[in-house]
């Protein structure tokens, strides 16, 4: 299966906000944090249905998410997914010397996967905590 | 309220009930310290005495956070950078700090809020979401609200839905009769037209790179491709400036549309723009934010406008304001040198930990894990890192000390910054659990441990 050439957008939802003082650990910030906005059109295109696991990958890295087909994307080409740890793996820190990351916009491709999405804490583990035992 | 607990919240949005109802689950009440890979529970005085010497010890500590607390703590957290001559940098570096930019360029014709809900007849949102991340601005302060010039648009919101549900089922009773597929109805375009409203009524228009929640609520919806705002606000200029633009269309947006929203613009008596930050982390950036600001003062010649950031961050603006008061500049000021020195790009936090310059880190009252992006992250939990925060957040289980505190407008009093720099005094309403200190006292007892430790140090250069 190929994957599909997209441009990736990062920001709030309100789900987002509320998972967020629900607190970082509970399952609330996962659900609604870890996943992928798409256009059904893509979903399409991909085939996969609504709660399917997809792996995005940029040039930076590549993460787990949960599908999720939203209509608030109006044009295919387009996949949203919320601030939190998933999204910052597949985003450079590259500020272009202004102090801000690039967090919109980015060139990302998607294909189906039967990974699972990883928690918070074994995210962690995997992808920093190898530095802080060593 | 009962027995120290929030039972009930009234009259909030729907971030404020989720903190406020929420606030004391997965709360860590003890200190912890890294031991053998594994954070184990501590005395505050052993928590204290561990981060002073982290700080004390490292030559270029970051000190990184401070939005989500209060401007007490911040002022605190600045005289500790001082001492220590670290880099103190506040989440304005990855949300509004583009915008601090282009404001230090051009300037920044603002007003407060209430201006706005009672004046403003005109008010576009520009890459932000006030549904999702300011629930009640619409309904606090423009659209949505009741001021003494300008109505609320509730009543014409309501005639639309209901207009619109009664569409819905005439086609459906059409379809049937007619035993066709009902027609699948497409989210509606727009409302209404700008330019086809009544003079005397406020008019929203929202702008964003997808169809938001706040955009059913506008009147009008402009969509731009993704990294095109800059090539959309330079044209909406020349439209201001009575130029003919000579093409079809621009970022994705027909040249008629963008005549229309200039006459719009130029038309109203008091306009508002409110940007988010899809301005300034989208490709541009501070160049967006500077287009948007260009944009308004060109119609401040020939109407009454003005342009607001959305702040995100509980106390950002009061955090960028005391940074301001304290060393003459808003954010990733550099202490290294005895004196602050200010270089986005070079003393903002993710520059300084993508280079891995930094050999410590204090974090207040922020999650860096959670929204630097890899590489940053990969470097600050590298190094010895001090976590304050009262959740127990990703930040703080890669710490190697965490010391929970009280939470600002809910354990402990403390002052904090409206998006529009009006000051809002907030109160203490429960105790916090015991041992759990307001941020501000833990920085002063660090600051006094520091300021012990470093002391041998200090008479022994004299």
């Amino acid at each position: 299966m190929i994957g599909l050439l997209v441009s990736l957008l990062t920001g709030r939802t309100i789900d987002q906000g509320c998972g967020k003082e629900y607190g970082k650990l509970s399952k609330e910030y996962v659900e609604n944090v870890a996943v992928c906005e798409m256009n059904s059109k893509d979903m399409e295109k991909l085939n996969i249905r609504d709660g399917d696991k997809v792996k995005v990958t940029t040039e930076f890295g590549s993460v787990t998410v949960t599908a999720k087909k939203s209509r608030r994307i109006r044009s295919p080409g387009i996949i949203f997914i919320p601030y939190g740890p998933w999204a910052n793996l597949i985003l450079t820190s590259d500020t272009h010397s202004t102090g801000m990351p690039l967090l919109k916009g980015v060139q990302a491709e998607v294909e189906p996967t039967d990974e699972t999405v990883l928690s918070l804490e074994d995210l962690l583990t995997q992808c920093y905590g190898k530095e802080k035992s060593g | 309220m009962r027995d120290n607990r929030i039972e009930a919240v009234k009259r909030a949005c729907a971030l404020s009930a989720a903190k406020f109802e929420n606030y004391s689950n997965h709360r860590n009440t003890s200190p912890l310290v890294r031991e053998k890979g594994k954070l184990v529970k501590t005395s505050l005085q052993e928590a204290i005495e561990r981060s002073a010497e982290i700080l004390a010890d490292s030559s270029y500590p970051v000190l990184y956070g401070w939005s989500s607390t209060s401007c007490e703590a911040t002022k605190v957290g600045l005289e500790l950078a001082e001492e220590i001559g670290g880099v103190i940098d506040n989440t304005s570096t990855i949300c509004h700090g583009p915008s601090i930019l282009a404001v230090q360029d051009v300037g920044l014709p603002g007003s407060t809020l209430g201006q706005i809900r009672h004046r403003a007849d005109l008010v576009i949102y520009w890459a932000s979401n006030p549904w999702s991340a300011h629930p009640r601005h619409m309904e606090r302060y423009t659209a949505l609200s009741e001021g003494r010039f300008q109505r609320s648009i509730w009543r014409r919101l309501l005639l639309a839905f209901h207009a619109e549900s009664i569409r819905k089922r005439i086609l459906r009773a059409a379809s049937v009769a007619f035993k066709r597929r009902a027609p699948t109805s497409p989210l509606k375009e727009t409302t209404a037209q700008p330019g086809t409203l009544p003079v005397e009524q406020r008019k929203t228009i929202v702008v964003d790179v997808r169809r938001t929640r706040s955009a059913d609520v506008a009147d009008y919806f402009l969509q731009v491709e993704p990294g095109k705002d800059y090539e959309v606000l330079q044209a909406l200029r020349a439209l201001v400036h009575e130029e003919e633009l000579d093409i079809g269309e621009v970022g994705g947006v027909p040249a008629e549309t963008l005549e229309e929203i200039a006459d719009t613009m130029v038309d109203c008596r008091f306009g508002v723009l409110f940007f988010g930050v899809g301005l300034t982390m989208s490709r541009g950036k501070l160049r967006n934010v500077d287009a948007a600001i260009r944009l308004v003062r060109d119609l401040n010649m020939r109407t009454k406008f003005i342009i607001m950031p959305m702040r995100g961050h509980f106390n950002v603006t009061g955090a960028d304001t005391v940074f301001t008061w304290q060393t003459g500049y808003p954010y990733a000021v550099d202490f290294s040198q005895g004196y602050p020195r200010y270089n986005p790009g070079e003393t903002s936090v993710v520059d300084i930990l993508q280079r891995g310059d930094s050999d410590a880190a204090l974090v207040v009252a922020s999650d860096p894990v959670s929204n630097f992006p890899r590489g940053a992250t990969r470097n600050l939990v590298k190094n010895p890192l001090v976590v304050i925060d009262p959740h127990l957040s990703a930040t703080a289980l890669m710490a190697d000390v965490v010391i929970p505190s009280a939470f600002v407008g809910i354990e402990a009093e403390g002052t904090t910054y409206r998006m529009d720099h009006v000051p809002l005094p907030l109160k203490k309403i429960v105790e916090p659990p015991e041992g759990c200190l307001p941020d501000e006292e833990i920085l002063r007892r660090i600051l006094q441990e520091v300021r012990r430790l470093r002391k041998p140090h200090a008479s022994s250069l004299l």
